[in-house]
């Protein structure tokens, strides 16, 4: 909060990835999301904050159509990627989540090798033309996810045998060895401890330079410190949607005041 | 006394004991059963234990022993010179017991006054002659040491039989009055039931590893007689199987290797159906199938393991094999001879096989953590992409423990074999010949008339061994192979 000014700067330059418009979320009778107008920036961090089952993650899971592979969810609405309908018939959900990837709640690492769990998505694509190259793709993703010092040495030691940190670290790696375009994470610090968080957090603070950002979280304080807009949901209703810094210090809705301070959630 | 009356004496005293323990506990306490440290029904089953326990292990034990006991007084009662050239001293024995049992029987009938039966100086021409005359099989004249052994093992089996029963009863009466005795409001009543279940459900358990252990044994001493009476380097390293079926011996040749080579031929095949099928039935019913049609399919494919093997084996025999033969036989490929071939025995096998596969991968693959699957998905990666590169190895060493199950079955199976793939040992490569394997001659060899002694017989233990030990060396390497990856995946 204490660089407010040069967000503000940054967010009046960056255009819109995402548009999210008068979305609907059924889960057989649920109705888990209520008329949702998100406009998700590029090269910003997004941050969905609201108490639990207010449909954040919900709406998290609808910008790459991890909903999907659920039989009893229904999507209504428009949501669009670069200006393009996302749930268009002509879009393959595959496609999309090279495009836009995710970080789950709870560490997920293949029971594959190190390296192996980095190198899965570039393989899938076809994205590098031979080994060196995948190397290097490897390389890059492990640095990127901060996490290339403490495993170069042991690539092929199995991803699941690292800490929980290290295996969020990777998981994000993992990530963005596809080079999407925005980065969905769930709530990717729930399952780690203080310092694994604030290492995880240095890291989306760096992702920012080159994708767009979007992250649910429980932690007020971490909205408040790595993300440049936040969205308050309540009971499946955006409430608010704006500056982070904006939303944390003068709150136009009541609800988001009395969240924020604790009241409610 | 039969055994079954001391059994319901015992059972009586108990449930006696039972009703005087519950009531003599709650006399203690007043009538209150909040004054008691225990419910009252742990009074009365304390007393009850305590009854039928000691009395039930001293009749078991005393069950074991007593025979032994006796073979041996009444074998030292005949002099060696009643032992026959030729003969040994458990022959002898046998005839006395036969004789002892025939006796009673002739007396029982009347064909044998009972004085003449007990008299030790009674004439031995009369009593062979009322022992033929009541239907006992008498192999040759008895003889009179014989005759004396067999009346002295009559008369000490009798009082043997007569003392166990009374001390059996006395001991319950001891223990139930130990327990009715001990019984009071203090008394931690539920604390020594417990006891007893805990002892309960460890000797289930010991009895079934001793079962195994005597199975086992039983098999070595048998293999260990057959390597007496026939070389195990033949045995093992022989390529002929074609045991004599006169009984005489020395003319067989019995050789496991053709034996091995069809058990191992039959089921690879049916391991070639089975696991291909077995696996993407199952990936399909996890992955793709809707809840209503795995709710369908799942049962009905389980429906396959519940087909008793002989129907396997007549479908085999009258489908199966002639449908090989139409294309495969004279008419067509002319490869085959017959319907029965290893073809036909290990398509059927590998029928069967598919519901373990099937199932057993189906509540494996079931279990891979749904965020793996979402982990794959999220990076854009297909169903089919997830399933062979993320869920399928996280499943790998539960499907490897299938399918290693499915071989051992395989390996084991018995039924199919005979009525599908004949009964020719023979050692080929072609499938569409007869082969059999090691279950089906350990059938044959023992369902002949063959003298037990005779190593045409005792070879079936030596085969038993042999897949003993292959299935349990599969077993232990499943297990190995199971723990291997597991460290890696988890």
């Amino acid at each position: 909060m204490n660089d407010m000014s040069r967000v503000e700067r940054q967010v009046d330059t960056n255009e819109i990835k995402l548009e999210c418009r008068d979305c609907q979320v059924y889960y057989g009778d649920t109705h888990a999301i209520k008329d949702v107008n998100v406009d998700i920036e590029d090269k910003t961090v997004t941050a969905f904050i609201g108490p639990s089952g207010c449909g954040k993650s919900t709406f998290l899971r609808c910008l790459n159509r991890m909903n999907d592979t659920i039989d009893v969810a229904r999507v209504m609405g428009s949501f669009k990627l670069d200006g393009e309908d996302i749930y268009d018939k002509r879009v393959d959900p595959v496609q999309l989540r090279a495009k836009v990837g995710m970080v789950f709640q709870k560490p997920n690492p293949f029971p594959k090798s190190i390296y192996d769990n980095v190198a899965y998505g570039p393989r899938i694509h076809g994205l590098a033309k031979n080994k060196a190259e995948l190397d290097e793709i490897v390389e890059k993703s492990l640095r990127r996810g901060a996490i290339w010092d403490e495993v170069k040495d042991r690539l092929d030691a199995p991803g699941t045998g690292l800490s929980g940190g290290q295996q969020q670290r990777l998981c994000i790696a993992r990530a963005v060895a596809t080079e999407p375009e925005v980065l969905l994470m769930d709530e990717p610090c729930s399952a780690l401890d203080p310092i694994a968080t604030a290492q995880v957090e240095e890291l989306i603070d760096e992702l920012r330079s080159r994708y767009s950002v979007v992250i649910v979280t429980h932690s007020m304080q971490q909205a408040a410190r790595v993300s440049q807009k936040t969205a308050f949901f309540h009971l499946g209703n955006l409430v608010e949607f704006g500056e982070t810094g904006q939303i944390f210090t003068n709150p136009e809705d009541p609800r988001t005041e009395s969240y924020i301070t604790g009241r409610i959630g | 006394m039969p055994i079954l009356w001391l059994f319901l004496i015992v059972a009586a005293i108990s449930v006696i004991g039972y009703a005087m323990g519950r009531s003599r506990a709650l006399q203690s306490a007043g009538g209150d059963i909040r004054g008691l440290h225990s419910l009252p029904n742990f009074y009365g089953a304390n007393v009850m234990l305590k009854t039928v326990v000691p009395a039930f292990g001293l009749l078991i034990i005393w069950l074991l022993v007593q025979p032994l006991y006796v073979d041996s007084q009444v074998s030292g009662l005949i002099p060696d010179t009643a032992i026959k050239e030729g003969s040994s001293r458990s022959l002898v024995m046998a005839e006395v017991r036969r004789a002892a049992s025939g006796l009673d029987a002739a007396v029982s009938q009347g064909q044998l006054p009972a004085s003449v039966a007990r008299d030790p100086n009674a004439d031995v021409a009369v009593v062979t002659q009322g022992l033929k005359d009541a239907g006992q099989v008498v192999t040759s004249e008895i003889t009179q040491p014989i005759l004396n052994a067999a009346q002295s093992y009559t008369s000490m089996n009798a009082v043997g039989y007569s003392v166990m029963s009374v001390v059996v009863i006395l001991l319950a009466l001891a223990g139930a009055a130990i327990g009715w005795w001990q019984t009071h409001a203090d008394y931690r009543a539920r604390n020594v039931v417990e006891q007893g279940v805990r002892v309960l459900l460890l000797a289930a358990a010991s009895i079934a590893i001793l079962t195994t252990i005597g199975i086992v044994l039983s098999l070595v001493f048998n293999t260990w007689e057959f390597f007496k009476l026939y070389p195990a380097s033949d045995f093992f390293f022989g390529t002929t199987w074609s045991p004599s079926f006169s009984g005489r011996g020395g003319s067989s040749e019995l050789g496991i290797i053709p034996l091995l080579w069809g058990t191992f031929y039959i089921s690879i095949v049916a391991l070639l159906v089975a696991v291909p099928i077995g696996l993407f039935a199952a990936i399909y019913l996890s992955e793709y199938a809707s809840p209503r049609v795995r709710a369908f399919a799942k049962p009905l494919l389980e429906v396959l393991a519940g087909i008793p093997t002989i129907v396997y084996g007549l479908f085999a025999l009258l489908t199966v094999g002639p449908l090989l033969l139409d294309v495969f036989g004279d008419n067509g490929l002319g490869w085959m001879k017959a319907g029965t071939a290893v073809m036909t025995a290990g398509l059927v096998m590998g029928i069967m096989l598919i519901p373990f596969v099937s199932s057993l991968s189906d509540d494996i693959i079931n279990a891979v953590p749904q965020a793996m699957r979402d982990g794959s998905y999220g990076l854009g990666a297909t169903q089919s992409e997830t399933i062979r590169q993320v869920v399928l190895p996280a499943a790998l060493p539960g499907i490897v423990g299938a399918i290693l199950l499915a071989a051992s079955r395989a390996i084991g199976e018995t039924m199919i074999v005979v009525l599908g793939a004949g009964a020719a040992a023979r050692l080929s490569l072609n499938p569409f010949e007869a082969m059999t394997t090691v279950t089906a001659k350990i059938v044959s060899q023992l369902t002949g008339d063959a003298d037990f002694a005779s190593p045409e017989a005792l070879v079936a233990f030596a085969l038993g061994m042999t897949l003993f030990i292959l299935t349990l060396g599969l077993n232990v390497f499943a297990l190995y192979i199971v723990r291997k990856y597991r460290e890696q995946y988890e």
